[in-house]
């Protein structure tokens, strides 16, 4: 594959890391699914807990800020732990309950441990997003007899979405990124292929720096996703360009 | 000046309203017939916002009853010993009835006008899309906006998002409609526009409850005036009565001091 412009050496070397770049690639897409799975689910767990949090029932919300609490105070990496090593010594009980082929797994493992914490975090964005909402536009939507499930369908959720979005981008690359703790629980993806491969070649410094660069495409492309989809709705926070006569 | 009819749009009677303690009304009651435009005055802390407020229970009143129409507001005590709606779609439904327009105008945000106006007629009356539009592009026509359609509200300067609060208002088709300072927060240059729109309303028979510090609409507009004093009705009457030979010493207190 050596071509004549570049020294021999250079070549080589161009080789060897586009060789390591191609065998990581392998690892996007077990990475990009547990990050796109853990984001979506962990989503909805976290507008429930948001909910749940604001509610005027105090068992309710002490649970939904309890959980929020321990996930957010604890490192991402002990309750991966606990749930694919820990479960494992409950294994007769699971089997028994009919839960063991999703404990044993490590890529459910990893996607559970990821969605609930990215739930407990996420759940304190939208929360901040809900807090946000204008009293007063509440209140013309219950005087226009709005209530319930539209009232929040309608005004409520459409504005605290777009508050918590900006927020929301950054829980989404963190959550990129930590997807590489499920390498600790043996999981294949990125940063597990950049370990094996780095034992292999005793060149650490080429194989993780590929590997970040990987982390860091994936992130340019969602950042710019989400700041088009934050620009569509933004509209109306924008100065209009209206052709004056 | 507005004539009124002898069907009764709205009748409230013996309204009580406490906060923490402090009591705000004190039995106010009140009727307005359809094609009435009631003006309600009162320095600020007489009550007449919280009674405006409690007429389409975005307050629960702690005593009296209300009307719309011909349909009785059911309130029930809850276990707290505070009133509550007893109907929960009963009130949807009322709220829908009496519009409300408020001093800070709360158009949704997120929402050109043109959705805004369209929002509670489709999502609450659950009338077909299609005709709602067409409607608030009628109604944006006779608030005089119709080139704003497509505007987010915060594009719009004040008195254009309360002319566009005014037809969010109407697209309800209410029976009564209630008026929170309309042109409290606009610049004096804006108070104008909101005010002439408003007097076209009263002057087609619309039903208004108005509570407002403009003196000239009290005077020239409503057909009523009622002047509020520490959460009681001080003086009350039609406008070139009250005005002329006002009763009250506080009213007349009152007017001198807003000349």
């Amino acid at each position: 594959m050596t071509s004549g412009i570049f020294p021999t050496w250079f070549s080589d070397e161009l080789d060897f890391y586009l060789m390591i770049f191609s065998k990581l690639l392998t690892g996007v897409p077990t990475t990009l699914q547990l990050a796109i799975y853990s984001v979506f689910m962990g989503f909805f767990f976290a507008l429930c807990l948001a909910l749940m949090s604001r509610s005027k029932i105090g068992p309710v919300s002490a649970l939904a800020r309890g959980y929020i609490f321990t996930f957010r105070g604890t490192p991402m990496l002990i309750q991966l732990f606990l749930i694919y090593y820990g479960m494992g010594q409950f294994r007769p009980f699971l089997q028994e309950i009919n839960l063991w082929w999703f404990f044993r797994d490590v890529y459910y493992c990893a996607i559970l441990g990821l969605t609930m914490n990215t739930a407990a975090y996420g759940a304190e964005i939208i929360r901040g997003g809900l807090q946000s909402v204008p009293h007063g536009q509440i209140e013309a939507a219950r005087a226009a007899g709005m209530s319930g499930f539209t009232l929040y369908r309608r005004i409520i959720f459409p504005i605290a979405l777009r508050q918590a979005l900006p927020g929301y981008t950054n829980e989404i690359i963190l959550m990129i990124k930590d997807t590489s703790l499920a390498s600790l629980i043996t999981l294949v993806e990125i940063t597990q292929l950049a370990d094996g491969l780095r034992s292999q070649t005793f060149r650490p410094v080429a194989v993780y720096t590929c590997a970040g660069v990987i982390y860091l495409l994936i992130n340019f492309v969602v950042t710019w996703l989400v700041g088009r989809a934050e620009y569509r709705l933004n509209r109306h926070l924008r100065p209009i360009k209206v052709a004056t006569v | 000046m507005p004539s009124s009819s002898d069907n009764v749009a709205l009748k409230v009677s013996g309204i009580h309203k406490s906060f923490n303690g402090n009591e705000v009304l004190k039995g106010i009651s009140l009727e307005a017939h359809e094609g009435d435009v009631i003006s309600i005055l009162g320095s600020s802390g007489s009550g007449k916002s919280t009674f405006l407020r409690c007429i389409n229970l975005l307050e629960t009143p702690d005593a009296g009853d209300i009307w719309i129409g011909n349909e009785h507001i059911k309130l029930r005590r809850n276990s707290k010993g505070m009133m509550q709606p007893a109907d929960p779609k009963q009130i949807d439904r009322i709220r829908s009835q009496a519009a409300m327009v408020f001093q800070s105008f709360n158009l949704w945000s997120h929402m050109t006008i043109l959705e805004n106006i369209i929002e509670a007629p489709i999502h609450v009356q659950k009338r077909p899309r299609q005709e709602c539009i067409e409607e608030a592009e009628a109604l944006l026509a006779k608030v005089g906006i119709a080139d704003k359609r497509d505007f987010y509200p915060s594009h719009l300067s004040g008195g254009q998002q309360q002319r566009a609060a005014i037809a969010r208002a109407l697209a309800m088709h209410p029976q009564v409609m209630l008026f929170d300072e309309p042109t409290s927060a606009l610049d004096p240059e804006l108070v104008g526009e909101v005010l002439r729109v408003m007097r076209g309303l009263a002057e087609e028979g619309r039903t208004m409850l108005v509570v407002t510090h403009e003196m000239g609409f009290a005077r020239d507009v409503s057909n009523k005036v009622i002047f509020l004093h520490q959460g009681q009705i001080e003086e009350q009457g039609n406008p070139s009565e009250v005005f002329g030979n006002p009763k009250s010493e506080r009213f007349k207190q009152f007017i001198s001091n807003s000349r």
